[in-house]
């Protein structure tokens, strides 16, 4: 099979055509049902965490270790000797990527994955999050999930619920399901915090519907998928907050008309926007989205280090 | 033009920019660098211009300016117009069109991209929203602005 993945940077969701996507997907599927531990043994890859983020590097090195690879790097920016030193991070990555066959990178700066595959001298860079920007195997596994729990990535209507001002998962998500045909958006958040307008823009563009709400009640019997966010405090006032809160968070009770179909997910971590007693209900599938990240991740390291696949 | 010759001198080889909006020349020589040039340059403020009533000018002898430096000055300066002048006479005029995309000269207003906080250069390409107004993506962090904000930033 013809893989144009292979020796390709993961830097930005926009950067993967549809049909890359469905090719990363495809893998994910055939990886969960029959694991192949050996696909990169004998490869080297550097995990370099330059600000914490416990969740996302756990399931990378995770899957890693799955495909029989190696690891080395470091999960703490502040505690490496190359920032103390005042190395650029150009240096940085120049001088890792002749060590290993891959880097992880997630680093709190805007667009220091791209300036990163820049240097990196061939060496595959994977985005695992740079500041509020991208975080292209989120969104891989957000699809992994949405199309194992439809069945499809088209036809869709999807609520999209929380911070969708700053929410890097729910921007890159919007622009991947936007190149698949006949899904729709609802939006729902605070004033302060609606979905910005270039992805209002590409969407006109595409002619795609979407449409802003108000509550999630409104919608609920049409959607067969419903994303969920945080609000972080820090970016409404008290008041703004207060009222956020009341009318975003989801209780069982907002579920009574909802489609039997309908999944909720949720990038993790939770805070309160979602009631605990949701968790026993067949449509929280949060967890299972978590999970499914090993398998996203097994798929795109292994399409990206290994040019054909059976 | 003959009003231009008697009030900035007349270069014998070069690139002369002409029809700059007043109060952008300054702006330009910086922006682009032009400074940072051992060639002669001259310039003129505030000139008086048929059509934009008061213009600048700028005269660097002994350079050429390349097509991706004059399309470059399309977005400070879109009536500006470059003419190449040898032995005192004009060779050639260029009028400058928005290139797809700009390198160097503008600064990211996003403080958080990667291009304001390391030792790189910045990077935007145009684009038009449905409404045609222009806008600025850069490169890095993928941020879309409308031009205005990014040249009020600089």
């Amino acid at each position: 099979m013809r893989n144009s993945l292979y020796k390709k940077n993961i830097i930005s969701i926009n950067d993967l055509r549809r049909n890359e996507l469905e090719l990363v997907l495809n893998k994910s599927a055939m990886l969960k049902k029959k694991p192949q531990p050996h696909l990169l043994k004998n490869k080297i890859i550097a995990s370099c965490f330059f600000e914490a983020s416990t969740r996302t590097r756990l399931s990378f090195e995770t899957a890693i270790y799955r495909l029989g690879a190696s690891i080395v790097g470091f999960s703490d920016g502040n505690n490496i000797s190359l920032e103390k030193k005042g190395e650029t991070l150009a240096d940085t990555i120049s001088v890792i990527s002749s060590y290993v066959d891959a880097i992880i990178m997630r680093h709190p700066q805007e667009g220091s994955a791209r300036l990163a595959a820049e240097f990196s001298n061939k060496t595959p860079i994977f985005n695992a999050g740079d500041g509020a920007n991208q975080h292209p195997t989120q969104t891989l596994l957000d699809l992994f999930t949405i199309k194992e729990t439809q069945n499809r990535l088209t036809h869709l209507n999807i609520a999209i619920v929380g911070d969708l001002k700053y929410g890097r998962t729910v921007h890159s998500l919007t622009q991947a399901l936007a190149k698949f045909k006949n899904n729709k958006f609802y939006f729902i958040s605070p004033d302060a915090l609606k979905m910005p307008n270039y992805i209002n823009n590409m969407l006109d563009k595409k002619e795609i519907y979407w449409k802003r709400y108000i509550n999630i009640e409104e919608i609920i019997s049409e959607i067969d998928i419903l994303y969920m966010t945080r609000i972080q405090k820090e970016r409404l006032d008290s008041t703004e907050y207060a009222n956020a809160k009341s009318k975003f968070v989801l209780h069982t009770e907002t579920l009574k008309n909802a489609r039997s179909n309908l999944k909720i997910l949720h990038p993790l971590p939770r805070i309160d926007e979602i009631d605990r007693d949701v968790d026993y209900t067949p449509y929280a599938w949060y967890f299972k989205q978590a999970a499914n990240g090993i398998y996203a991740r097994q798929a795109i390291l292994s399409l990206v280090l290994i040019e054909k696949h059976l | 033009m003959e009003i231009n010759k008697l009030q900035v001198e007349a270069i014998k080889s070069g690139s002369v920019i002409d029809h700059i909006p007043a109060h952008i020349g300054f702006k330009l020589l910086s922006l682009f660098r032009f400074t940072e040039t051992e060639k002669r340059i001259t310039i003129g403020l505030n000139l008086p211009s048929k059509k934009l009533g008061k213009k600048d000018i700028i005269k660097i002898e002994n350079t050429f300016l390349s097509d991706d430096q004059i399309n470059q000055l399309a977005i400070y300066a879109p009536h500006a117009t470059v003419n190449y002048i040898n032995e005192y006479n004009l060779v050639g005029k260029v009028f400058p069109t928005l290139p797809e995309k700009i390198d160097k000269i503008l600064i990211c207003p996003n403080s958080n991209c990667v291009s304001n906080n390391n030792l790189i250069t910045s990077s935007f390409i145009f684009k038009k929203d449905q409404f045609s107004n222009m806008n600025l993506k850069c490169k890095y962090c993928e941020k879309e602005f409308s031009k205005n904000i990014v040249l009020s930033y600089q």
